[in-house]
């Protein structure tokens, strides 16, 4: 009885990530009005996309999360950076340059968060939102309040659908997601950089009594996470094609939502790459099978918000009682 | 004095009578049979050891435990309390060192909280002004005003306004446990003002302290436990401190501490006038090489905040201090891991150990070097390690993958004592290492301690429970209130000397 329970709570625990997402596509593959078109190569393709932005934003995220942290200032970083990189771009910067100048925009933005949580030693909830309005209204500010039109380079074909060397088949975007994804999966996983990180997210008191130098991880996490929103920024520029200061107001929540469907727990120490790289998919699959399906926009809203909620329901059943 | 264990109690008609209560925890007795007469106007002091049976006896006092067998009786109407709120109701008032009040409330709105005087939903104020009046009028204390946060109070009002709650709840018995540990001598006077004032009311108090002076100066009569047993009861005019001490302690029980021989060197710590941020006292004393060093003394006496401060959890105010002939200069904890030193906290819970990570992590936290290159971890090795550390350690699990927080107390303590061996720390200060473990972890946990002095390190080890530090340490400090009151071989104190030196602060 108690081994059969045992697997059971096994099994759930390795499917649990999965099961959404496979439940997700199976709906809308059964749906007789969209089931032609919801699993073919094309679409399949657009939601890898459209996954790109919300994915490295929640690439960063997993790790402020497990940390037991939070960062509000994504979206606004994502916006700011992309502002910046439109901004370089007019202004008769390389693209490469540009590119940097966006990623490193958002890293220094990251690295205040990071700077100020631990040197200020205020909860990361009120630095980071400090820091949306600040990062917002900065990209506003130099963009002038409108949109940023940059010529045409190569950095606005990052994101298209059907990429220009065939042999490609996905945006070189979804590629760097992919790659980063791995990458990070690892890090997270297995370097001493990594265990630091769910060791201060589960107990800091016991990081800093093993010698975790809390302070410095700490940043380097935010600045990571800023990197990643950087990165983001770039891509929404890229599939604008024009720096809008005003763009993915709110996102930041969609970014934390990923993360913790993907089981991220709030409370810290949990937390895995897989499994957000799976929230972000089920939130992306579900908007474009709704968009399909012509649902509004309130009916995709009021589904993501139940699945949050279900999601963190399974994750209770299975760590137990905390979270 | 007269031993009158058992016998009829030496006033007439108890408000509390507890008879024969007994309680197991597993195999374990926590209590014996044990009885407990408390009248009505006077102050009962509840006497022990740590690890007695006083705090289960509350418990089950409160409400917050089932006895496994006995009585209970309040005024003579039979008693058995179903949760700690029904203990309330029925007028039994627990004030527990840590204090259960809203700091961002006002002394009034605390005294209300959970009884507030309403019509139709409207807070009457002016009956419950009136009552609050009332209340804080019998513990008179100058600071307390009706409409100020509690949070702007010094400990000591803190407590009278605990107090006032209780007497609010219209209280027939109310317990303190330990209630002084963290007051000034002004306010432990208030306090005992207090204590009379409410006896005169009538009501009755069991008084939990290791303070025996304070104990001797404010009980009317006496209850001392030992091993889950009651061992004396009488009136305090009966009984000297040193009697006090002799029944709490028993005779010298040879308990198995495991001897391992080892020999003393050099020094390799030594402090000059130490004072740490949380700290009352500077404090001076030198460890040796292969020395386990004891330092004796109750909650709060300044054991742990010594070490905290040498360790880098509290910074260091003034002072010197050297870590093998050398100054140990500023740092945290990740310094002092560098200079050799290991910490094992007193709370597993709250700062030991990461409860929800697994085992190998928890182990190897401090010490990743011998599985890592570059920043990046051999997941195997360190698997590998964590297994054999826990077959060394005799630490029975699953898995190492398994979180620490499904193994039991004591294989907990060994994982974190585990750590401080896995870093190859030479100087390991140990914070009650054998807190809330059973009997075999704790003598392991002896033998390994004995070891390492063979192996040449060093150990301080600090403690409210002597007879362990009797039974391992070459040297024992005692700390009173916050000074070293003396240092002496662990062959010249014996356990009433040390109960002396830590309650008392008498060398």
């Amino acid at each position: 009885m108690k081994e059969g329970k045992g697997r059971l709570r096994a099994l759930i625990n390795w499917l649990g990530p999965f099961i959404g997402l496979i439940l997700v596509i199976i709906l809308f593959s059964l749906l007789p009005d969209v089931r032609d078109r919801f699993l073919r190569v094309s679409n399949l393709r657009s939601v890898a996309t459209q996954s790109v932005i919300v994915a490295l934003g929640a690439l960063g995220m997993t790790f402020v999360i497990i940390s037991r942290g939070i960062d509000l200032s994504a979206a606004s970083n994502i916006a700011l950076s992309g502002v910046i990189t439109a901004f370089a771009i007019t202004a008769g910067f390389s693209p490469a340059a540009a590119v940097l100048a966006g990623i490193l925009t958002g890293g220094l933005i990251g690295l205040t968060n990071g700077v100020l949580i631990t040197s200020l030693r205020l909860v990361p909830f009120i630095i980071t939102l400090g820091m949306l309005g600040i990062a917002r209204g900065l990209a506003k500010w130099l963009a002038g309040n409108q949109k940023i039109d940059a010529p045409l380079t190569w950095v606005t074909e990052l994101m298209v659908k059907s990429p220009r060397p065939r042999w490609l088949i996905l945006a070189p975007g979804v590629w760097l997601m992919i790659l980063l994804a791995v990458l990070l999966g690892f890090v997270l996983r297995s370097t001493v950089f990594g265990r630091h990180v769910f060791a201060i997210g589960s107990n800091e008191a016991t990081a800093r009594l093993c010698g975790v130098r809390t302070g410095r991880t700490k940043i380097f996490i935010y600045t990571l996470s800023g990197l990643l929103c950087g990165l983001a920024g770039v891509m929404e520029f890229s599939r604008l094609t024009v720096g809008d200061p005003t763009v993915a107001v709110g996102l930041e929540l969609d970014i934390i939502a990923a993360v913790v469907i993907g089981g991220g727990s709030l409370n810290g120490g949990q937390g895995s790459i897989l499994g957000t790289m799976i929230g972000v998919f089920i939130m992306a699959f579900l908007r474009n099978g709704s968009t399909m399906m012509g649902w509004p926009n309130y009916i995709q809203e009021i589904i993501i918000g139940l699945i949050i909620i279900a999601a963190v329901a399974l994750d209770r059943l299975r760590y137990g009682r905390e979270a | 004095m007269t031993d009158r264990g058992g016998g009829s109690p030496p006033f007439s008609a108890p408000r509390l009578v507890m008879r024969g209560i007994s309680k197991n925890f597993g195999a374990t007795a926590a209590l014996r049979r044990v009885d407990l007469e408390v009248q009505g106007g006077t102050v009962h002091a509840l006497l022990g050891e740590n690890g007695a049976g006083k705090s289960t006896l509350m418990k089950i006092l409160s409400g917050a435990l089932r006895p496994d067998g006995g009585q209970m009786f309040l005024d003579g109407v039979s008693y058995a309390p179903a949760n700690p709120l029904d203990g309330r109701r029925r007028g039994i008032a627990m004030i527990y060192q840590e204090l259960n009040l809203a700091p961002h409330l006002s002394v009034e709105e605390n005294l209300m909280l959970g009884r507030e005087k309403q019509t139709l939903g409207f807070l009457r104020r002016g009956e419950m002004r009136r009552r609050v009046g009332e209340a804080l009028e019998l513990v008179h204390h100058p600071e307390i005003e009706a409409n100020v946060p509690v949070g702007e109070l010094s400990i000591g009002a803190r407590q009278v306004v605990e107090i006032a709650r209780a007497l609010m709840e219209r209280a027939r018995i109310l317990v303190m446990d330990e209630p002084t540990s963290s007051l000034s001598q002004e306010d432990m006077d208030r306090l005992f003002q207090t204590i009379r004032r409410l006896a005169a009311e009538g009501v009755g108090l069991v008084y939990i302290s290791h303070f025996l002076e304070e104990v001797q100066r404010v009980a009317d009569s006496v209850t001392v436990l030992r091993d889950g047993q009651r061992i004396f009861f009488g009136r305090m005019e009966q009984v000297t401190l040193n009697d006090l001490i002799r029944l709490m302690v028993g005779q010298e029980v040879k308990q198995l501490f495991p001897k391992v021989d080892h020999t003393l060197g050099q020094p390799v710590l030594s402090l000059t006038s130490l004072k740490g941020r949380r700290m009352s006292r500077p404090v001076s004393f030198e460890l040796r090489r292969g020395e386990i060093l004891g330092l004796a003394g109750l909650v709060g006496a300044g054991r742990t905040e010594t070490l905290r401060a040498l360790f880098g959890l509290d910074t260091v105010q003034a002072g010197r201090w050297e870590v093998f002939g050398r100054i140990a200069g500023r740092g945290g904890p990740a310094r002092r891991i560098r200079q050799g030193l290991g910490f094992l906290s007193e709370d597993r819970q709250v700062e030991g150990l990461a409860m929800d990570q697994s085992l190998a992590d928890n182990l190897t936290l401090s010490h990743f070097r011998p599985y890592s290159r570059m920043g990046v971890l051999n997941l195997r090795r360190q698997r590998r390690a964590a297994e054999e550390w826990t077959v060394r350690m005799n630490i029975k699990v699953r898995s190492v993958l398994h979180p620490v927080a499904s193994l039991s107390g004591g294989n907990q303590q060994k994982i974190a004592l585990a750590r401080l061996l896995h870093q190859q720390a030479d100087i390991l200060f140990l914070d009650e290492p054998t807190r809330g473990i059973d009997v075999v972890s704790k003598s392991q946990v002896y033998e390994w301690i004995g070891r390492l002095a063979r192996e040449g390190k060093s150990v301080i080890f600090a403690s409210s429970y002597f007879p362990e530090l009797l039974g391992v340490c070459d040297t024992i400090a005692a700390f009173h209130r916050g000074r070293v009151v003396d240092v002496r071989p662990a062959a010249d104190w014996n356990n009433a000397d040390l109960m002396a030196a830590a309650t008392l602060g008498q060398a």
